[in-house]
């Protein structure tokens, strides 16, 4: 469903991805690992349409979306989870989810309601629904997240290190959560993490950079985790 | 005339005065706010609004006749705001000394233009008369005080735009949009919001009320080329010492602009109080460098 084909990227004029191709088929989740500044974010960030690719093609359900603009890219089905993880602070919880459907506004099955899977996978945010983006915490903030992502149904999802800065527990309750929305949902994942097992445990194949370029790829069913561990350590 | 009814006096002129500067800045804030886009011609574009009042005054030069000036004002000015955006502005996103510089540019066209078609001489605008006279006070405490109705009627004017722009921002489906853009632009733009879009609507109705503020200032002095160059200081004023992009903060500086100068001028003449009115904002931002209020918005932060 999305293919990169040689895709480049500068910022300013130092190249950050040099000539990276990717693969990730319908319903299929796909970690990217490597080292901090390997361009892991950029890569994301091209994807979703909020950096510039210099060069090659970026190929998304068969239609070539390199140089169309993020938000036509988002109705399109790609969907955001950044690092940070994006939260409006002075909006509140349900206006977060709302302006998640912004996506779906265009498509003629889009509603305007909040699907109620939203609330099934996310049962803590129904609570929460008044409350500002800004106080929540770490985790509810990326609960919200990924909430909101798919609050327009999208086919694909890309998450920017969900477990950065989250507690232990929430770790695995995310891990769950990731797990029903591939089985439940059939979204497909493209997941940027540094914690290998979490990354391990969730995805069915695995990408590494190393200086803007993938190194390795491979099955997670096949490769033992330690067979890269060498290409993250520092 | 009572002492008491001098400073109620002087009270209404600061109230009068800030009612102006606020419709003046409120668009300047607007798009100063969310795009980070210094428009130079803003001043222009209450200019703009004047003479459309104007021209609609020949047409139907009877009381109701100012009405429809306002409307014409307002969706005119609103229209080449629009244009403005689409041609020049949206093409130097990101180049915000180029923005500076080309919207001086467009403002000394515009000037020239209006000089060219309407002459350097200004024309007047008669009020209807429902606008005209003042509501006099010739006993008790407050005897002597006049208020002239047109000064009453910009505050009116004022506290409706006012009132009506944050409602659209805090209650209605765009005023989310420009929130969510406003706070975050990257994740505006990747959850599927058209940001070119809502920079569109928002520098068009920031237009829009410049020029329907030309229109209400049309009423009170006569529309010449340079009309917007004697308020356009003071509405950058309010925009910085409100802080930026705070509509509440644009509220509070030009409520403290307009009556600053108002007290002054009980003691000293205009030019004075200018002169301690820039005084004191420049101790202002000494102590407040980012305006009354402060919202943390990484679209702010991170230019």
């Amino acid at each position: 469903m999305l293919k990169l084909e040689q895709v480049g990227a500068t910022y300013g004029l130092s190249p950050v991805l040099r000539e990276l191709n990717l693969e990730i088929n319908s319903g299929e989740a796909v970690t990217l690992l490597g080292r901090n500044g390997v361009g892991k974010t950029t890569l994301l960030r091209t994807i979703a349409g909020l950096h510039p690719a210099t060069s090659g093609r970026i190929i998304f359900e068969g239609q070539e979306i390199t140089r169309i603009p993020a938000h036509q890219r988002a109705r399109s089905g790609i969907a955001l989870v950044p690092q940070g993880r994006g939260i409006f602070p002075h909006l509140t919880v349900e206006q977060n989810l709302i302006l998640g459907l912004s996506a779906a506004s265009n498509k003629a099955t889009g509603s305007k309601q909040i699907p109620a899977h939203v609330y099934q996978l996310f049962p803590a945010l129904a609570k929460l629904r008044g409350r500002k983006g800004g106080v929540l915490s770490g985790g509810e903030q990326q609960q919200l997240a990924i909430a909101r992502a798919l609050a327009a149904s999208p086919t694909l999802l890309l998450l920017d290190e969900p477990t950065e800065g989250i507690q232990p527990s929430i770790v695995q309750d995310i891990g769950t959560v990731l797990a029903r929305i591939r089985a439940e949902l059939k979204v497909a994942i493209l997941l940027v993490e540094q914690y290998l097992r979490f990354a391990w445990s969730i995805a069915d194949r695995y990408y590494v950079m190393q200086r803007g370029r993938i190194v390795k790829h491979g099955d997670t069913k096949s490769d033992s985790p330690n067979t890269i561990a060498h290409l993250l350590s520092i | 005339m009572t002492e008491f009814a001098l400073l109620t006096g002087q009270a209404f002129n600061g109230i009068s005065l800030a009612s102006i500067l606020l419709l003046v800045a409120l668009g300047l804030a607007l798009s100063f706010g969310l795009m980070g886009v210094i428009n130079m011609a803003h001043g222009e574009l209450l200019m703009i609004g004047g003479y459309l009042t104007y021209m609609m005054l020949q047409v139907l030069p009877h009381g109701i006749g100012y009405l429809f000036g306002m409307v014409a004002a307002f969706a005119g000015t609103g229209i080449f705001g629009a244009i403005l955006e689409m041609t020049l502005i949206r093409r130097l996103y990101g180049r915000p000394l180029d923005t500076l510089l080309a919207t001086w540019g467009v403002s000394l066209i515009m000037q020239q233009g209006a000089r060219s078609i309407f002459g350097p001489i200004g024309d007047e605008v008669t009020a209807p008369k429902w606008l005209t006279g003042s509501l006099n006070v010739s006993s008790g405490a407050l005897m002597g005080l006049s208020l002239p109705v047109v000064r009453m009627f910009i505050i009116l004017l004022s506290a409706a735009v006012f009132g009506l722009i944050v409602f659209i921002i805090l209650r209605t489906r765009v005023g989310l949009l420009v929130q969510a853009v406003h706070q975050d632009r990257d994740m505006a733009e990747a959850l599927g919001i058209n940001t070119r879009r809502v920079d569109l609507a928002v520098f068009a109705l920031g237009s829009a009320v410049a020029g329907l503020t030309g229109s209400a200032l049309a009423l009170i002095a006569p529309v010449t080329p340079t009309v917007g160059q004697n308020y356009i200081v003071y509405a950058f004023l309010v925009v910085i010492l409100g802080g930026l992009g705070s509509l509440l903060g644009t509220l509070f500086a030009a409520l403290l602009v307009g009556i600053f100068s108002a007290g002054c001028q009980i003691f000293t003449g205009v030019s004075t109080s200018d002169v301690l009115l820039l005084l004191f904002v420049i101790a202002f931002i000494q102590f407040r460098p980012r305006g009354i209020i402060t919202i943390s918005s990484r679209s702010l932060e991170g230019s």
